[in-house]
């Protein structure tokens, strides 16, 4: 199996997992399904600047071939802001669950609080 | 380089000093910090207004970044359209602003001056790049702020509609750098310049890529921008924050339709291939569905802040529908109408946090209540911006929807055009008569008049300054045409925009 094989189903797989997750109901999930999307994301866009094997992506001595260095500064930049974003998610999720009573993203209060602690 | 150059970078490097500024003066002496952050919106005007007078010459500039020539730096580029939108920007955040101190609303928590500022930064930034990927970033940053700043003050349902809101944007996010992906691997470069040229020198084995790049990059900007079917999570979301976010977010929404007329003729225009034009058989029913959509909203809300959402909705779509038929000259439509439709949208929201604030438990509920304070001339503040926001004359919005109708005439679709201007602008004219009948002229037949709230009148002030606002777009009309006119004239030539950012290459 190739590189490019592999990487490109890992990165339908993860998407695939994460849309799933993305449209369910419950906040926990959401949060799981934006974080698997997020690094389906920032697989994609490590790969956009071609698979290869021992290159480096700025200078070694003696190396004329170098990787594209670009879309790592890319995906550098959207794992930091995806991270930020995903944090912000949960924080929310959680102040919306003790604030509301329920986890649902629709805001359907299923039932109270209090009942679904042990 | 001399110092009227620098000038460019203004917009973005004056809110990101006031807003860490602000963040340290509230903690000790909030006065220092309201005077700052109004010190800030002020200078952002003056510098958007020097912009708007520099770009008068009709020249494009480039800024690169620590002077790295252009595909390879990042530019900042400042054309006829960047410069409206800067002072478009600018002229409502400080009405806006204004209107959140006399309202006391900023005093509902610690954050409100710099998320405001970096909710600045974010859009002016938005407007001046000329880089996909900081395109991408600046919008983050205007999202992060938008999230704090929508919930602020908080609250359940703000909370639950906060939620949506983020998961909405953060997919949204994520589709956004699928697109800038796609383009980079095709063309190997993100400076919106650069992509131009590249896209139209692309081998055919690659259009179908293009295609695919485009219409997601074109999909993500109508998710910002709420267009229908992407729309559903506006109206939750303004109607649940605060009046005077709401207010702001008014232009947050348009970030997208600018992004659309940046993007489309420059990188998707007549040279690229099988992607020319490529969102456009999508966006006239798309435009036709948003305004009927927001329209009908605007006839079925049940309350003022959810009705002006739903009219945000409709001029977005009212909106589209011009920019649907990429000429020039509906483009220039387009532009008059986007300036209309903000500072519209931003009168609605703020008359309607005014009468709230007067009606006690009555809120912005489009139901009868006993006499308010100032009932008459918030009632009238409504009236005047109803009218602009539906487009009835004497004020812009009827010459805005004019234009429209004017230059959309003997294009394809224009029967279909001007039947969903008119019509919804009918089933708008019902809706807000509906509403403001039952808060301003009707009374309950029982209850002793609502008494009047401190420091009442101040808060007419922001709202009369956006009505006003909208008087002198009618008032000059002529020259705002002209202005909108030269803005498409320069979106349609987007070899001297690519001339001007390149220009160092070549040195």
């Amino acid at each position: 199996m190739s590189l490019e094989f592999l990487v490109a189903s890992a990165i339908a797989v993860l998407v695939a997992g994460g849309i799933y997750l993305a449209l369910r109901g419950r906040t926990f999930q959401v949060v799981l399904g934006l974080t698997l999307l997020s690094y389906a994301v920032n697989l994609f866009l490590f790969a956009v600047g071609r698979l290869v094997v021992d290159r480096p992506p700025l200078y070694a001595k003696g190396v004329t071939e170098h990787a594209d260095s670009l879309p790592q500064a890319l995906v550098l930049t959207a794992i930091v802001i995806t991270f930020g974003m995903t944090a912000l998610v949960v924080i929310l999720s959680l102040r919306s669950f003790l604030e509301s009573g329920s986890d649902q993203v629709d805001g359907v209060a299923d039932r109270p609080a209090d009942e679904m602690r042990p | 380089m001399n110092l009227l150059d620098h000038l460019v970078i203004a917009p973005v490097v004056i809110p990101a000093i006031v807003a860490p500024l602000t963040l340290l003066a509230m903690r000790r002496r909030r006065r220092i910090g309201v005077a700052l952050s109004l010190a800030g919106c002020t200078a952002m005007l003056v510098a958007a207004l020097a912009l708007f007078g520099i770009v008068q010459d009709d020249s494009i500039r480039a800024y690169p970044l620590g002077d790295w020539p252009a595909p390879f730096g990042i530019v900042l580029v400042l054309d006829r359209l960047a410069a409206t939108m800067l002072v478009l920007a600018a002229t409502l955040a400080l009405i806006v602003m204004i209107h959140a101190i006399v309202t006391a609303v900023d005093r509902k928590g610690w954050h409100f001056h710099p998320m405001f500022h970096f909710q600045l930064l974010g859009l002016n930034g938005a407007f001046l790049t000329g880089d996909l990927f900081n395109l991408f970033v600046f919008f983050e940053v205007l999202l992060i702020a938008s999230y704090g700043l929508m919930l602020h003050g908080q609250g359940a349902a703000r909370l639950k509609a906060g939620v949506a809101y983020v998961v909405v944007n953060i997919v949204g996010s994520a589709l956004f750098l699928i697109a800038l992906g796609l383009l980079y691997g095709l063309t190997g470069t993100l400076n919106m310049a650069d992509l131009a040229r590249s896209v139209a020198a692309l081998g055919s084995e690659d259009q179908g890529l293009l295609r695919m790049a485009g219409l997601l990059l074109v999909a993500v900007f109508a998710l910002k921008a709420a267009i229908a079917p992407l729309h559903l999570w506006l109206p939750r979301t303004y109607a649940a924050t605060s009046p005077v976010v709401a207010a702001l977010f008014a232009i947050m929404t348009k970030v997208g339709v600018y992004a659309m007329i940046r993007v489309v003729p420059l990188i998707f225009g007549d040279d690229a291939g099988a992607a020319a034009w490529v969102p456009a058989p999508w966006l006239l029913p798309a435009a036709v569905l948003t305004a009927i959509v927001g329209f009908a909203g605007v006839l079925a809300a049940r309350a003022m802040r959810e009705q002006a959402a739903f009219a945000i909705l409709g001029s977005t779509g009212t909106l589209l529908l011009a920019l649907s038929c990429w000429t020039q000259a509906t483009t220039a439509a387009a532009v008059y109408y986007l300036v209309h439709a903000v500072l519209a949208g931003a009168a609605l929201f703020l008359v309607a946090d005014v009468t709230l604030r007067r009606r006690g438990q009555y809120g912005d509920a489009t139901v009868a209540s006993p006499r308010f304070a100032g009932q008459q001339a918030a009632g009238l503040l409504f009236l005047a911006a109803t009218i602009a926001a539906v487009g009835l004359p004497p004020l812009s919005g009827f010459v805005a929807k004019l234009f429209i109708l004017q230059t959309t005439f003997g294009t394809a679709p224009w029967r279909l055009i001007w039947a969903t201007v008119l019509g919804t602008t009918l089933v708008g004219v019902i809706g807000f008569a509906r509403s403001g009948s039952a808060i301003f002229w009707k009374a309950a037949p029982d209850g002793d008049p609502i008494a009047c709230p401190p420091r009442a009148r101040a808060e007419f002030v922001a709202p009369a300054m956006l009505v006003a606002l909208l008087a002198l777009l009618t008032i000059g009309a002529g020259w705002a045409t002209a202005q909108s006119l030269a803005i498409a004239a320069q979106v349609f030539a987007p070899e001297r925009y690519i001339a001007a950012v390149l220009a160092g290459d070549r040195e």
